[in-house]
């Protein structure tokens, strides 16, 4: 016992790094600090302080002209807010029925060719998420004209990509064996997709497509900002013309929509999963 | 009735887990595949129904090369191969019912099976082999409601709704429990002898594959060290397949399963002669 303590002699101190480590750790610190406040210098070399400093002010001036809502507003929101749940709805099933044929010519384990096709599924899918609603928007009211129609096609355009993502990260997941099980049976290969594949997908997808339904309301109540119809189009009539009551009001409807939809799609996505 | 002659398989890593197997079963011959682990025996069953390419060498099906088949003729020869699999392999979010009708996939038109109309004589079979493998009345259950001997008895009930010739089942009891593990092999045999269906069963445990299977193979670094009745399996047949090791537990148990097969079959024969 007390050879083994000589040979592993214990030193009377330990530190989580060298000396070394510690020293570069700690220049590491000094010079994260120099360049944020060097960043912060440059941010801010065209700001004009006055109106920095004039902000609460302002805000709370605003915040005076907003209270009381205009409550009696209300009623004539109602048709627009039935027209933005119609957009996201209508654009979200729109988004499925495209998104589901992409996500399985996108999954490795099911695309008919992973050197053609597949490139071809997953560019679709970026393209449409790397474009926000809101510039699908502007570029389809231009082609289309403004209104409701515009707003459907663009939500639909940005759901694409969000759910053939995650739908085909879903279909590289499943347990293959089901797979196999379903094949040594004789299936032809739409067999296989109905019987192995889609019963193991189809709670993700309809857990995706709640969720984007969700994020789709959200969404189209700015649409209107570009002209593509809905409650945004009151917004922005609201805000042109000042009108700060009118804006507290429709900024209470929006809220609460938002929260009743995530409130139907966290319960819907609970059920399911 | 099953020819195999000199079949290999390489990975595409390289490594070669068949080493020109040859190998026939007889119509309505039961086998027992065993071996240790990584020998080649999943993929041996695999290559049969070609879940896995071979890379060289025939399996004949009556005559026919499974091993050159594509499309939709290795789809209709594939409706004559039942497969069971160790981990029941069932589509867990269907119904007991729809992963028998699954069975039948490859009968049936793709509209049909989507919305799930069957023949009338498919589903008459469905609750015929459901009471024989004794889930009746389950139809309706999900299969991941299910216990592993009750899936198990899916995965044999879905096998034997493609109205098979053969049967490939792979380590069938490795995922249940002693008791069950008898039951599964059991109704397996019995189902094998009743409809008269050949099979090679995968299985681990030597113990109960010499119990229950008439003929072993054994299944060494991807090739075939032994093919013989189960009564020849010793410590030396043992030794060859799996190496070195104490065999005397095994040995003294397979001895004691010999005597008590004789003893019974003395009493049989003493009963017929009263």
């Amino acid at each position: 016992m007390t050879t083994a303590t000589t040979e592993h002699a214990a030193p009377a101190q330990w530190r989580r790094r060298a000396p070394r480590t510690e020293l570069l750790v700690f220049g590491a610190w000094v010079f994260a600090l120099a360049f944020v406040s060097w960043c912060f210098q440059v941010m801010t070399a065209e700001t004009i302080w006055s109106f920095v400093t004039d902000a609460p002010k302002q805000a709370a001036d605003i915040g005076g002209r907003m209270i009381p809502p205009d409550w009696g507003f209300t009623r004539e929101l109602l048709w627009p807010l039935w027209e933005t749940l119609n957009i996201a709805t209508l654009g979200t099933l729109i988004g499925i029925v495209i998104a589901t044929p992409v996500a399985f010519l996108a999954a490795r384990n099911t695309t008919p060719s992973a050197l053609f096709v597949r490139p071809i599924a997953l560019l679709i899918i970026v393209a449409s998420r790397s474009i926000n609603s809101l510039i699908w928007a502007l570029l389809l009211v231009a082609i289309v004209g403004p209104g409701p129609l515009a707003g459907v096609f663009a939500i639909a355009l940005r759901s694409i990509g969000f759910i053939g993502k995650l739908l085909y990260e879903a279909i590289e997941e499943i347990d293959e064996t089901q797979v196999e099980a379903i094949d040594s049976t004789g299936a032809a290969p739409a067999q296989v997709m109905a019987y192995g594949i889609v019963p193991q997908v189809a709670p993700t997808l309809a857990g995706i497509s709640v969720f984007r339904w969700d994020i789709n309301i959200r969404e189209s109540t700015v649409l209107g900002l570009v002209g593509a119809g809905g409650i945004g189009v009151k917004l922005e009539a609201a805000l042109s013309v000042l009108a700060w009551p009118k804006v507290t009001m429709l900024l209470i409807v929006i809220l609460a929509t938002v929260v009743v939809s995530e409130w139907i799609s966290a319960r819907v996505r609970q059920k399911l999963l | 009735m099953l020819a195999i002659e000199g079949l290999t398989k390489r990975y595409s890593t390289g490594d070669l887990a068949l080493k020109g197997v040859t190998l026939t079963v007889a119509a309505g011959e039961v086998l027992g595949l065993i071996g240790p682990s990584g020998a080649g025996k999943s993929t041996l069953i695999r290559c049969v129904n070609r879940l896995v390419e071979p890379t060289s060498g025939t399996i004949r099906l009556d005559g026919v090369d499974l091993a050159a088949l594509r499309g939709a003729r290795l789809r209709a020869a594939r409706r004559q191969i039942g497969m069971i699999f160790q981990e029941y392999a069932l589509v867990e979010r269907l119904t007991v019912m729809e992963n028998l009708l699954s069975g039948r996939l490859g009968y049936t038109g793709f509209w049909a099976s989507w919305f799930r109309r069957f023949p009338a004589t498919d589903i008459l079979r469905a609750y015929e082999l459901l009471s024989r493998v004794g889930l009746a009345g389950m139809e309706n259950k999900r299969a991941d409601a299910l216990s592993g001997g009750q899936r198990q008895r899916v995965g044999i009930a879905r096998a034997l709704m493609q109205d098979p010739k053969l049967l490939l089942v792979d380590e069938p009891t490795a995922s249940l429990d002693p008791k069950t593990s008898r039951q599964i092999m059991r109704l397996i045999l019995d189902l094998c002898r009743e409809r008269g269906l050949a099979a090679i069963v995968n299985i681990h445990d030597v113990v109960l594959a010499t119990e229950f299977l008439p003929r072993i193979v054994g299944l060494r670094a991807g090739e075939v060290v032994f093919d013989g009745p189960a009564a020849e399996v010793d410590r030396a047949v043992l030794t060859r397949i799996y190496g070195d090791e104490d065999w005397t537990a095994i040995t003294q148990r397979l001895a004691s399963q010999r005597e008590r097969r004789d003893r019974d079959f003395e009493t049989e024969l003493e009963a017929e002669a009263a």
